[in-house]
């Protein structure tokens, strides 16, 4: 599946597991936060990245003290509609110091891509084809001015005196 | 509406236009009419089952939206539909819309 | 009032071009209805029975005249010469095509308006009290607040995609005239023992099919905290609102399911750990924004106005309007006027756009150029001198906009219903008509006195009919019309949901059964000092219910 990442459509250099399937002895692989539960000291014992896919729904529990050893956590979105991602990134970002990739995952489309961008989101996996285009052709018409600070402020400018407002760069 | 009874309503195809949203029925040459009485009307649940299978085609080509078949009646010459909501999207709200002219008499104003 | 600056006119245009560039996506087919729908609705564009509706924010229903007049322009230019002010403090325009509407944007753009979320499941159009910085029992303007939370909230990241809509109101006055305990968060102003500013805060109040009242799950908020605090209550909500079902998606049945108890603990929980993570509300910026909502050049004036007092007495029309839609203000020699768009026979909440004007041009004239929306759809002058209350009253006549009827029997909140709106089970608009028809006689309306009713079209509860002194919700029945009737409802800081009496009324019949309930109160009032409300509190639903179900039974 399209994976774009800082600004490019990139070749994915990672698996993600099923629950079932064995671990391969190298590569970087992604599993199940249950899995990732069960199997930790394996996981993390290997030296190849381990990252950890989450689902709205889903909370932080017992991930937490392990974010610095994860080089990706992906989070899905199972409808465009369903915000809570939005707010697990936050929380990864903010409040856990959270600084390996963030990949957004499942119903990813267009216009949901700015604000995904702007809650901590660095890598989207993308299969909607009109999406795919849009980001190939920088074509992603976005509100730039923001009212908030929120999860992107190493990408963000901040307007002189104005606590709250910050302005993003022009391209995704 | 599609539901198979043996007494089978008579059914037009209604929609609103994308573009404009204007309320539209589907006519027996496959335009989209903001006219009830140039609708196609389906008399048989066969023929209705076709008539949808052309106006859902219409939907997927982004010509229309909001979709629905819609019971009428024959009144003398005239094409209604029977529910009251149907009713007021063919021919308008029962108000008195508000207008920049002086409200003078209400009698036209259809009373339930 | 609030003026753009670069930045905020930078950001409405972005917005309109993102949605020019979605709208064209839709129409090319790129997008499909379903993956554009949501998008519209964040833009305020409906698709209602006749037409596509826009729904205009007017933040927290402030308007000046320019604005005004330019929605008199875009009601002649592309809707049919008129538009709907609503309960909550928007306008909507019934009959809009969409590919008008990026155009329709940038005309407001260009008076600094805009129709950011106003539908969608996202944080809506912040409301506040109408009479905000005019009145006399204010302790606090709440104007400065609903703009800093508009700011906040407007194209959110976070909270675009919440489980469902999501409202805030604001007052800084004890007599609540915003509705607040019937909003998702609503925040009263309050000062504490030492003299600070904060909120009381309620969450969880709402309307629809379920009505809840707010509880109260905060005393005091300094108000530094505005925005961590809300930040906190909507990230729990955002995360624990139910989505599996969208009849129990608001906020209020998560309060409701989780307990008042458990739902404050996680709000302060996460509030707690949000406090180190930026976003207080300096002073400075409070400041700065508050500027904006400095009180205009009030004249020094006498308390009296000969002038006004001459015209009582000269004229008995003047008197009754003073009587009911003139209202106390907190400057001496000031008036706060209620401009009624309930016209007796008429839709409730209309204006046409040569009324717009009118009401443009009077406020320019003489309320320092300021015009309000109010929650019970009407309009307001709040900076009238009385010294030119005859001349406004001869002005608004003019315009047939002088109807003194402001919180009289026929001054009724009505929902689109079953004329527009494309949810409705029965028609509102043509009851509420109906009913200011059978009391248009004046005196009798004086003589009834203060009474609120609220009329919805379905369930959804747009026209507010659970917190009507009477309410009336139109349903359908094997496709007739009919009518409930909730009575001892109250939208104010005693907000009460109204209690069903009984089985409805046909069409035919409900304007008989509302004066059959107003006649049993006449009856049965102390004196007319008792109000509608204040009788229904005393006597029950007993007496209301046998005098409208007697003869049936
Ligand atoms: C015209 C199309 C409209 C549609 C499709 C619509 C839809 C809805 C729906 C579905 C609800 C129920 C929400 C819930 O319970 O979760 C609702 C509530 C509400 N709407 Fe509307 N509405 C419309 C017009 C209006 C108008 C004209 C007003 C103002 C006069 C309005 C103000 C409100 C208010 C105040 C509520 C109840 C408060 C609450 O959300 O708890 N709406 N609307
Ligand atoms: S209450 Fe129902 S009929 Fe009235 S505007 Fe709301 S959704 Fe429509």
């Amino acid at each position: 599946m399209p994976l774009y990442r800082s600004g490019a459509f990139v070749t994915d250099d990672w698996t993600f597991l099923t629950d079932d399937t064995p671990l391969p002895a190298t590569g970087a692989v992604g599993v199940s936060r249950t899995r990732f539960l069960a199997e930790r000291d394996a996981l993390l014992g290997r030296t190849d990245p381990v990252g950890v896919m989450l689902t709205a729904g889903d909370t932080l529990a017992g991930i937490v003290p392990d974010l610095p050893r994860l080089a990706l956590i992906a989070l899905r979105f199972p409808k465009y509609g369903d915000g809570r991602p939005y707010s697990l990134a936050r929380l990864l970002r903010e409040r856990h110091g959270y600084r390996g990739e963030l990949r957004a995952i499942g119903d990813v489309l267009h216009d949901q891509i700015p604000l995904m961008r702007r809650c901590g989101f660095d890598a989207f996996e993308v299969s909607h084809p009109s999406t795919v285009a849009a980001l190939r052709d920088q074509r992603v018409v976005a509100v730039r001015h923001h009212y908030q600070p929120a999860s992107a402020e190493a990408s963000e400018i901040r307007p002189e005196s104005h606590p709250w407002r910050r302005v993003s760069a022009p391209h995704l | 509406m599609s539901k198979r009874s043996k007494t089978f309503a008579p059914v037009v195809a209604t929609a609103n236009d994308l573009a404009t949203g204007t309320v539209v029925f589907r006519t027996p040459d496959g335009r989209w009419s903001a006219d009830l009485a140039t609708a196609e009307i389906a008399t048989t649940p066969a023929e209705a089952d076709a008539l949808r299978l052309r106006a859902d085609a219409d939907v997927a080509a982004d010509r229309v939206v909001d979709l629905a078949l819609v019971p009428v009646v024959r009144d003398g010459a005239f094409v209604r539909p029977t529910a009251l909501r149907e009713l007021i999207r063919a021919s308008g709200p029962t108000i008195t819309l508000p207008t920049d002219a002086p409200r003078i008499g209400r009698a036209a104003r259809p009373t339930p | 009032m609030y003026r753009y600056d670069e930045f905020d006119r930078a950001f409405v245009h972005e917005r309109v071009a993102e949605f020019r560039d979605q709208v064209g996506r839709r129409l090319s087919g790129e997008l499909t209805e379903d993956q554009f729908k949501p998008l519209r609705l964040m833009n305020g564009v409906y698709l209602q029975l006749h037409a596509y509706m826009l729904r205009i924010a007017i933040p927290y229903g402030t308007l000046s005249s320019r604005q005004l007049r330019q929605l008199a322009a875009i009601a002649r230019d592309h809707d049919r010469g008129y538009g709907h002010f609503t309960t909550r403090q928007n306008l909507q325009f019934n009959w809009i095509a969409l590919k008008d509407v990026p155009d329709i944007l940038e005309k407001l753009a260009a008076v600094e308006m805009h129709a950011i979320q106003t539908s969608g499941n996202c944080i809506r159009n912040v409301t506040a009290d109408h009479f905000a910085g005019a009145a006399a029992d204010e302790i606090a303007d709440p104007r400065p607040y609903a703009e800093i939370l508009r700011q906040w909230s407007s194209l959110h990241p976070e909270f675009t995609f919440l489980p469902r809509k999501f409202k805030i109101a604001v007052t800084g006055s004890p007599h609540d005239r915003a509705a607040i305990q019937t909003h998702d968060i609503g925040l009263q102003l309050t000062r504490d023992a030492t003299g600070a500013l904060g909120f009381v805060v309620y969450v969880g109040g709402g309307q629809g099919r379920t009505p809840m009242v707010a509880r109260k799950i905060r005393d005091f908020l300094p108000e530094r905290d505005l925005l961590a605090y809300c930040t906190a209550i909507l990230r729990v909500y955002n995360l624990e609102g139910r989505r599996d079902n969208k009849y129990k998606a608001r906020i209020k049945i998560l309060v409701h399911e989780s307990g008042e108890a458990a739902f404050r603990e996680a709000v302060e929980a996460e509030f707690a750990a949000l406090r180190d993570e930026a976003l207080d509300l300096p002073t400075p910026e409070r400041d700065r924004i508050a500027t904006y909502f400095a009180p205009p050049p009030f004249a020094a004036l006498p308390e009296r106005s000969v002038v006004f007092e001459r015209a009582i007495a000269a004229d008995p029309d003047f008197a009754r309007f003073a009587s009911r839609n003139a209202h106390p203000h907190k400057v001496p020699g000031y008036a706060i006027v209620t401009v009624s768009l309930k016209p007796v026979g008429g839709p409730p909440g209309d204006a046409t756009a040569t009324q717009m004007e009118a009401v443009a041009d009077i406020a320019a004239h003489y309320a320092f150029d300021e015009i309000r929306v109010s929650h019970e759809q009407n309009l307001v002058l709040p900076h009238v001198r009385r010294d030119d209350l005859p001349a406004v009253f001869a002005a608004l006549r003019q315009a047939g906009l002088a109807t003194p009827n402001a919180g009289l029997v026929t001054d009724i909140i009505s929902c689109p219903g079953l004329d527009y709106c494309a949810l409705a089970t029965a028609r509102s608009i043509p009851v509420a008509e109906r009913i200011s028809e059978r009391f248009a006689d004046l005196d009798r309306q004086h003589e009834i006195g203060d009474i609120k009713i609220k009329i919805s079209g379905c369930i959804n509860a747009c026209g507010h009919h659970h917190v009507g002194h009477i309410g009336i919700l139109g349903l359908e029945r094997k496709g007739e019309e009919f009518y409930q009737i909730t009575l001892g409802g109250s939208g104010d800081e005693t907000c009460t949901i109204g209690e069903i009496v009984g089985p409805g009324f046909s069409s035919r019949r409900i304007v008989d059964a509302v004066e059959t309930v107003i006649d049993t109160y006449l009856a049965l009032r102390t004196s007319p000092r008792e109000n509608f409300l204040a009788a229904y509190r005393r006597l029950g639903e007993a007496p209301f219910r046998e005098a409208l179900y007697a003869a049936a039974e």
